[in-house]
């Protein structure tokens, strides 16, 4: 079975350089890019049963392994335990929805004219990039998994180069640059204090660092992690640069980079220095991260940035269980990522369709969306409950885990958090229903600029920049949704739904997940072979 | 045990160089303050990877060198560096295309963001109903919009 560990990064890789061979032949790119996508999810889902039944497994690329007894491997080493099987589970369910869902916006957008198509390839590049950081055993090969989904990020957010994702490229690449080179300090500063990069290795090698330079090499990691996940106050670069992309790409950043960034500090946090020496840190910052961002979400018109204010904010959640060290908090934490993901990627290709069907995606416009299209309500309404954390959704589930594992801590901070949590879930409620009264209730002629349409939706890549308003009457027709862009979002919703239905089996799932996340022998065992 | 401090003093005035510029708005500026800081980590690498020595292939000594040099933080050093020029240029080609578009090398606010930032009290709590906020939409007249699209090349 550990033949497999490898393909979820090499199918999409060999895709991408299919994809980019196939470059003028548009039927057999969509082809090769759904198949590769496909197949890493089964690929992934036989690692999920694998790892499930017979616990952490590592592949040392080119057989590299451990030179002697307790010294860790030099090599690229792939470890996949059950919360990376999870973690790749999920994203490929979402990249293979996401890519249905961007081949569908593409035909009707009528991409055939674009000369070179360079969306597919990049995409799966950035799928690679996302599975090379989940199987990463080592610091180093992280790094290099983060690289590869940030160079692939940087491409598909500027796709069409327009004034605006210009701008919001150059800050999104400065930023995430920034973090990338912080990172490399991190990682230059632990291999200087212990001689070593490789995860299982450190995991033994650090507590013999003095306390001090222990603490300072875990903060340097987790700014750098925290600018991925967007933690506050590492966060205000998101909701800058995710709206401007075009609906598929924001939903697949929305839904994956940053819980890269948080599968990086559950790692950190509880295999590299798992002393909890940095708890406190991390639970004033997981409450400011809930509070600033829903408060930013309240204040937002434009849905996407709505959106992108509540994705910080509930990375908030995820930050606090992680935080708490314990069992309960831990599998809270893993629940609660799968859960965001699916729930936060459907409710941007939501918006997607809301713009398409509407002609605008800022609540100043819309209005009247319920009697237009039900269809499109139902497929809204169903995530944002779920989002909100209405029982009995997911996000209900994954909060009522985080909220008692919080009262089991029982510290005045621990408290705190919950407080927090529960304030965060009602504004949150608050602002998805906003966005419902507003875009699906009230009749259009009630909107202030309801009168007013953009001339075209935000399209995968040639984007008008000139974005004159139209009437909206004078709005050419739009028709019926696309199947292809319809029919994935609401397989993502059903994704989200199943996360209910099948709340007991992946809610054990988690905890023994998180039972051996904290159990950091079990890992190194599986790296350096047994002790024994 | 030594240390070498004067690759280190190096490196720290590189980074602060480096963050000196990135702090700047205009972009070639931020370019190389990214490249500063990016050259000052490579060093700082070659600087943990220890003193100097033989070098790490059977067989081959370099004068009086006693210990053999560390192979893997050079190869770390490598694939920074790649990284770093690829994400460069990636940089350059921005740089360029944002020229053309606005004819500016700063980089600007987000139009949105600052709408909302200047909303006042009273739109505030009407923020749904007010009639009177107009948004500003961007003057996006720019000369040359279509003609670095691919396909689009000598349009005019």
């Amino acid at each position: 079975m550990n033949v497999l560990m490898p393909l979820p990064v090499l199918i999409p890789l060999a895709g991408a350089a299919l994809t980019l061979f196939a470059g003028r032949r548009r039927r057999l790119q969509r082809a090769v890019a759904l198949v590769s996508l496909a197949g890493v999810l089964a690929v992934s889902v036989a690692l999920l049963v694998h790892t499930d039944r017979r616990g952490t497994q590592a592949l040392h690329i080119g057989g590299w392994g451990p030179t002697e007894a307790g010294l860790g491997p030099l090599g690229i080493t792939l470890v996949v335990d059950r919360l990376a099987a999870l973690m790749l589970v999920v994203s490929a369910i979402v990249l293979l929805a996401v890519v249905f869902y961007a081949i569908g916006q593409g035909i009707r957008d009528g991409d055939e004219r674009q000369p070179v198509s360079i969306f597919l390839p990049t995409y799966l590049v950035l799928s690679a990039g996302v599975c090379i950081a989940f199987l990463a055993g080592d610091l180093f090969n992280l790094f290099v998994g983060f690289e590869v989904l940030l160079a692939a990020s940087f491409v598909l957010l500027t796709l069409g180069a327009t004034k605006d994702r210009v701008r919001a490229g150059i800050s999104y690449v400065m930023v995430s640059m920034v973090s990338s080179v912080i990172f490399l300090i991190g990682l230059s500063l632990i291999y200087a204090a212990t001689g070593t990069l490789n995860m299982a290795e450190l995991s033994v090698r650090l507590p013999e660092v003095p306390t001090g330079t222990r603490g300072a090499l875990f903060a340097v990691l987790l700014v750098a992690f925290g600018i991925k996940a967007a933690v506050f106050p590492l966060s205000s670069w998101l909701p800058d640069s995710y709206p401007t992309a075009s609906a598929p790409v924001t939903a697949v950043f929305a839904g994956l980079l940053t819980k890269v960034g948080v599968y990086a500090i559950i790692r950190a946090h509880s295999l590299l220095f798992s002393d909890g020496g940095m708890d406190s840190v991390l639970l004033v910052a997981a409450l400011l991260t809930m509070l600033v961002g829903i408060l930013g979400a309240i204040a937002q018109n434009d849905i996407k940035r709505l959106l992108s204010f509540t994705l910080v904010s509930h990375i908030g959640y995820m930050v606090f269980g992680i935080a708490l060290s314990s069992s309960l908090g831990m599998s809270g934490a893993i629940y609660y990522v799968a859960h965001h993901i699916v729930v936060q990627t459907t409710l941007f290709l939501v918006v997607g369709l809301i713009e398409r069907q509407a002609g605008a995606s800022t609540l100043r416009r819309l209005g009247g969306l319920a009697a237009a299209s039900p269809l499109l309500a139902f497929a809204f309404f169903v995530p944002a409950l779920n989002l909100g954390g209405i029982p009995p959704f997911s996000g209900f589930i994954g909060k009522v885990a985080l909220l008692e594992a919080g009262t089991e801590d029982g510290s005045v901070l621990a408290w705190l958090l919950v407080g927090g949590s529960v304030l965060t879930s009602l504004l949150t409620l608050y602002v998805v229903m906003r966005v419902w009264s507003n875009a699906f209730w009230r009749a259009r002629a009630d909107a202030p600029e309801g009168d007013l349409a953009d001339v075209a939706p935000s399209a995968l890549i040639d984007q008008s920049d000139d974005a004159d308003d139209i009437s909206f009457s004078d709005r050419g027709d739009v028709g019926r949704m696309p199947p292809g862009m319809l029919v994935p979002t609401m397989a993502l919703a059903a994704v989200g739904l199943a996360l209910t239905v099948a709340a007991g089996p992946i809610f054990g799932y988690c905890d023994r997940a998180a039972d051996e996340v904290l159990d950091p022998g079990r890992y190194v065992a599986a790296v350096l072979g047994d002790p024994a | 045990m030594t240390v070498y401090l004067i690759p280190l003093l190096i490196a720290g005035g590189l980074i602060s160089c480096g963050v000196y510029l990135l702090l700047s708005r205009n972009l070639t500026r931020m370019l190389l303050g990214l490249l500063l800081v990016s050259n000052a980590v490579s060093l700082l690498l070659l600087t943990i990877g220890g003193p100097s020595g033989n070098p790490p292939v059977r067989g081959r000594t370099s004068g009086q060198e006693a210990a053999t040099a560390d192979p893997l933080a050079q190869a770390l050093i490598l694939t920074a560096i790649v990284i770093t020029m690829g994400v460069a240029s990636f940089v350059l080609a921005l740089i360029y295309r944002s020229y053309r578009l606005t004819t500016e090398e700063d980089v600007t606010n987000d139009p949105e963001d600052t709408r909302v930032a200047e909303l006042s009290d009273a739109e505030a709590t009407w923020i749904d109903d007010d009639r009177g906020g107009t948004i500003a939409h961007p003057d996006t007249e720019a000369p040359d919009e279509l003609d670095a699209l691919p396909g689009s090349e000598g349009s005019r």
